[in-house]
């Protein structure tokens, strides 16, 4: 079964080769334009990881992490951040707030599949 | 007639209502939280001054005299307004040296010596004792009026036991001590009291009015009725006027008792007390300079309308006019009316009567009981045991004693006098205080022994020719020596000494004991040089106003050990208090306790805290027998003052040295500050910037990579990356361009190109160079301008730039193919208006302030912005005067609008 992959960014050039990139690599793939409707669509449906932007209108990448970890049923879902805010202070938020590992804003195409596919083999 | 038990317990309620007020008030002030530091409340208090001999006497004495109870009126008036530079320095002296009584106040100026503490504390205790009797009197003849027919002849309890003034006398002691003689500090100040009185004048003041009304719109029909009724019946003859044919030297005997109110106003025991040491701040003496004489002259109103009152129901020469407002009303049946009036007097009386003994206490103690304490060896100087409770308990022996004094002296004479005569008896007592009080502050030639001197033989003149013969006309004394002289000389006659007739003989006593006072006074201040003690007091007193608190010189010279001035300070004020002073005053020279060093700054102190809580004369002893002492020559006290002068100047320099330095400190910090506050906007501006670089650069990359993994990628889907990539690239040139703009205009060094703009032409080249974009996206650019429209001097370019970044934003956020956007252009004298108005979903209030921020965008679309278009358009505007705006509801969409001035 093929795992699915929720992207959530508000860059709308960033989704469309997100989209692509994951979905030529086997996965289902589900998009969110902000935050709020990357949690709206992990309440449809729960991904088996999250590609999170952390500057997003309505809701923060960093909001996002932080309500899903609040609640049980998300405590284990692999969050990636992909951040373009390159400062120490920034990461070290993101992951004091439960993401698993983030990348820097640009990002290497290879490396981040490379990254994706670790954090979902460790889970299963 | 009042039962006896609604009497008793009507006045005991209002002895309960007292000690609940000043209960609550030293609550208050132990809680930070003051009640009398506050200039009503010092302005009520001073009305201390108006006893029950006022309260019942002054009808009394109009009724008499007509006229006549006034001066003891317009003295205090008088001495308030005209003598409030005085009251001021006065308080100034007394809370700059600790003093606490006036007999510490003479004695202190005077080289603080003892003997004249003693004179003044004795010569207070004599004028005193009849004045509290008086109180009492005045107390136990209202109830008598109260509880008793008015026909009935007056009974009088056999025994003291069975007399309730003896009581009365028994629970204003106990109210005294309690308030008065609570706890022991060096500033001598009594909360709880002090409300207590203001609220007891507040009591005296309404009885009385309403008396007044009573008698004046019940009993008669107006001011105007009591005085056509009087006239008729010829009362008013020789009530108001001088009687100048009967007694030509009226007009003096007027001014001697204006002169003689004035004088008692301030030297009276409780109003030093209310006046100078329970004040809380200087200022407040501002607020009581009207209110207290506005309080003298409403109480006054009635007095003449009740006097009149009196003799026109009781006939002239029936019934006691010193009870007028008390028989008036209970004559006509409203026993109510009485009962209020009687509370009144109650107040008047037992307010006296605390204040009165609060203050005389402290003086018996401290300058009669204390010198003579620390001579015997019994209480040991030198031990080391606790002292507090001890000086607590002579104060509240001594208050006891002095209102058994007063009961006693009730019981014994209390029938001999008119009420008015001993009240001016008492005042011409303490008026013996003026030449030493009064020189002392303003001449710095006065010396102790003419002081001394001065007293002496002013008492002396009071004990003849006032006491003497008062107590012979009570039949103590044998009337002889009145009538014939002593052993027959008739020039000795106290009345009429050396042969002085003519005058009432008040002011005879008045005009001998005051002359002969001041004159002995200056002659023996003039005869020898002051000590050099006394010089330097005199210089703290006269000059007091021309250094700060703290920084007067302080006359003093030899070795001393700061533990030994530690224990003495100790031993008076117990260790909490001590300590906290202490502390204070350590940390006003920047020390700590255990680094205080024994010099004469410290001495001067212990000292002056120590005066506080026993005299001056008192804590001179004790200072004395722990330190070595090297005695004070004259030549010292100039060298001491010529140094505290240097000191002064230098003190000055540093202090404004220290200021520019810490003015500079302050500048420095508020730069830092600002840098520190740029330096965060600058990496905050770095952050986004970086950001917004990354952003484009992330989609830039990766879509490239996916298109170099992929060469048999359809040609559709690289044709959709290429123009993605481009449109990044583009919007990526674009960010750095404003950067840079930003950067120039922010930093001051962009170009400005101003000349002659015409607005409408600018916004016609902005709409034609976006009509294809708006065409393409389906949406309607309407244009609103009059046909001219006035020249503005401005920068072409920039304002196109404005247009520009105006449109296409609001192309942005309207709908395809329903978008509307419209501009309006118009003018007026000050300058024009230009609106563009779109009919997109609109901005949150909540974001409307945000707009303008740097990088601050809403993302719509696939034409992205850089975040700085709107800050940047800002910026121009506001180069040229203008302003920017923005007014939207959310779905009803947003209007950008800017206004230029003319200039």
């Amino acid at each position: 079964m093929s795992h699915t992959v929720l992207i959530a960014d508000d860059e709308p050039n960033i989704l469309i080769s997100l989209e692509f990139l994951m979905k030529r690599e086997g996965f289902r793939v589900l998009v969110a334009h902000n935050g709020q409707e990357a949690l709206d669509q992990i309440a449809n449906e729960t991904p088996s990881l999250i590609l999170l932007d952390v500057m997003m209108p309505k809701k923060t990448g960093f909001d996002v992490c932080q309500e899903l970890r609040a609640q049980e049923a998300y405590q284990n879902i692999p969050i990636l951040i992909l951040t373009a805010k390159g400062r120490d202070t920034d990461i070290a938020k993101g992951m004091a707030l439960g993401a698993n590992d983030y990348m820097l804003k640009p990002f290497s195409t290879k490396e981040l599949v490379q990254k994706v596919r670790d954090m979902l083999g460790s889970v299963a | 007639m009042l039962s006896t038990t609604l009497v008793i317990s009507v006045a005991f309620s209002y002895l309960l209502l007292l000690f609940a007020i000043a209960y609550s008030a030293d609550r208050a002030a132990s809680k930070g939280r003051s009640w009398i530091n506050n200039p009503w409340v010092y302005a009520l208090s001073m009305a201390v001054y108006c006893t029950a001999w006022t309260y019942f006497g002054s009808v009394g004495r109009a009724a008499n005299s007509g006229v006549w109870f006034l001066p003891i009126y317009l003295g205090p008036t008088l001495a308030m307004i005209l003598g409030w530079l005085v009251i001021r320095k006065i308080i100034r002296i007394a809370k700059t040296y600790h003093i606490t009584s006036i007999a510490d106040f003479i004695a202190s100026r005077y080289g603080k010596s003892q003997r004249l503490a003693q004179l003044v504390t004795i010569i207070t205790l004599i004028g005193i004792i009849p004045y509290v009797a008086l109180q009492l009197k005045a107390i136990a003849n209202g109830y008598q009026l109260l509880t008793t027919s008015l026909n009935s002849s007056p009974l009088r309890s056999a025994h003291w036991w069975q007399d309730s003034t003896f009581y009365l006398a028994l629970l204003l002691a106990g109210f005294t001590i309690i308030f008065g003689a609570r706890h022991l500090d060096s500033n001598e100040r009594h909360e709880g009291m002090v409300a207590a009185i203001a609220f007891e004048s507040i009591i005296k003041i309404i009885a009385f009015i309403v008396v007044g009304i009573f008698v004046t719109y019940y009993l008669f029909n107006g001011f105007g009725d009591i005085f056509k009724k009087a006239q008729a019946l010829n009362i008013l003859q020789g009530l108001f006027n001088f009687n100048t044919a009967t007694n030509p030297l009226a007009h003096i005997q007027w001014f001697s008792l204006v002169f003689l109110s004035m004088l008692s106003v301030i030297l009276l025991p409780r109003q030093f007390q209310v006046m100078v040491v329970e004040s809380t701040d200087e200022h407040h003496l501002k607020r009581a300079v009207w209110v207290f004489p506005l309080y003298l002259l409403i109480i006054n109103i009635f007095v003449l309308p009740i006097a009149l009152a009196g003799l026109l129901t009781f006939g002239l020469g029936q019934g006691n006019p010193d009870q007028f407002v008390l028989s008036l009303p209970l004559h006509s049946g409203h026993e109510w009316i009485a009962l209020i009036v009687f509370i009144g007097g109650f107040s008047a009386a037992t307010g006296m009567v605390i204040v009165e003994a609060t203050a005389v206490s402290t003086m018996v103690c401290n300058d009669l009981i204390m010198p003579w304490l620390l001579k015997s060896s019994t209480f040991g100087l030198h031990k080391r045991n606790n002292l507090t409770r001890l000086l607590l308990w002579i104060r509240r022996v001594a208050i006891l004693v002095l209102l058994l004094l007063g009961y006693s002296y009730f019981k014994l004479a209390g029938d001999a006098y008119a009420l008015v005569s001993i009240g001016l008896i008492s005042f011409a007592a303490v008026a013996q205080f003026a030449p030493a009080f009064f020189g002392g502050m303003y001449w710095k030639g006065g010396t102790e022994r003419g002081a001394w001197g001065g007293l002496l033989i002013g008492f002396a003149m009071w004990v003849y020719t006032l006491m003497l013969p008062s107590l012979a006309k009570s039949g103590w004394v044998s009337t002889s020596f009145i009538t014939s002289g002593p052993l027959g000389i008739e020039w000795l006659k106290p009345e009429q000494f050396l042969g002085l007739t003519g005058l009432d003989n008040l002011t005879h006593a008045l005009f001998w004991s005051l002359w002969l006072n001041t004159a002995v006074y200056v002659g023996l201040s003039l005869w020898q040089r002051p000590s050099a003690r006394e010089a330097s007091q005199a210089l703290l007193f006269v000059d007091v106003f021309k250094r700060k608190p703290h920084a007067a010189p302080v006359f003093w010279q030899g070795q001393a050990n700061a533990q030994d001035l530690i224990n003495l300070l100790e031993r008076f004020l117990g260790v909490a208090r001590s300590r906290s002073s202490l502390k204070a005053y350590a940390a006003r020279y920047h020390l700590t306790l255990d680094s205080l060093t024994a010099d004469a700054q410290l001495v001067h102190f212990v000292e002056t805290q120590l005066a506080g809580a026993i005299g001056s004369a008192s804590a001179r002893t004790m200072i004395a027998s722990v330190v070595q002492e090297e005695p004070l020559e004259l030549e010292d006290v100039m060298r001491i003052l010529e140094e505290a002068s240097q000191l002064r100047a230098y003190s000055k320099a540093l202090e404004e040295k220290s200021l520019s330095l810490e003015k500079a400190t302050a500048e420095l910090r508020t730069a830092n500050e600002q840098l520190k506050s740029l330096d965060r906007l600058k990496d905050d501006f770095m952050s986004s910037v970086t950001h917004e670089l990354r952003t484009p650069l992330t989609s830039i990359r990766a879509l490239t990579e996916l298109m170099l993994d992929d060469p048999q990628m359809e040609w559709e889907q690289r044709e959709q990356f290429m123009g993605i990539i481009l449109s990044e690239a583009e919007r990526l040139g674009r960010l750095v361009n404003q950067v840079l703009d930003m950067a120039k205009i922010e930093g001051g060094h962009a170009e400005w190109h101003t000349t002659d703009v015409d607005m409408k032409a600018i916004i016609n080249q902005a709409a034609t160079s976006m009509s294809a974009s708006f065409k393409e996206k389906g949406v309607l650019l309407q244009l609103a301008m009059p046909d001219t429209v006035m020249i503005l001097k401005a920068d072409a370019d920039r304002l196109l730039q404005v247009m520009l970044n105006l449109l296409s934003n609001a192309l942005k956020f309207v709908p395809a193919q329903t978008g509307l956007v419209t501009v309006t252009l118009s003018d007026d004298p000050t300058g024009i208006t230009v609106a563009v108005q779109d009919n997109g979903m609109g901005i949150a209030p909540e974001q409307q302030a945000l707009v303008f921020e740097k990088f601050r965008q809403v993302n719509v679309g696939t034409q992205q912005g850089t975040g700085l278009g709107l800050p940047i358009s800002r910026q121009i505007i506001e180069h040229f005067g203008g302003r920017m705006g923005l007014r939207s509801e959310l779905g009803q969409g947003a209007c950008f609008s800017f206004f230029l001035p003319r200039i």
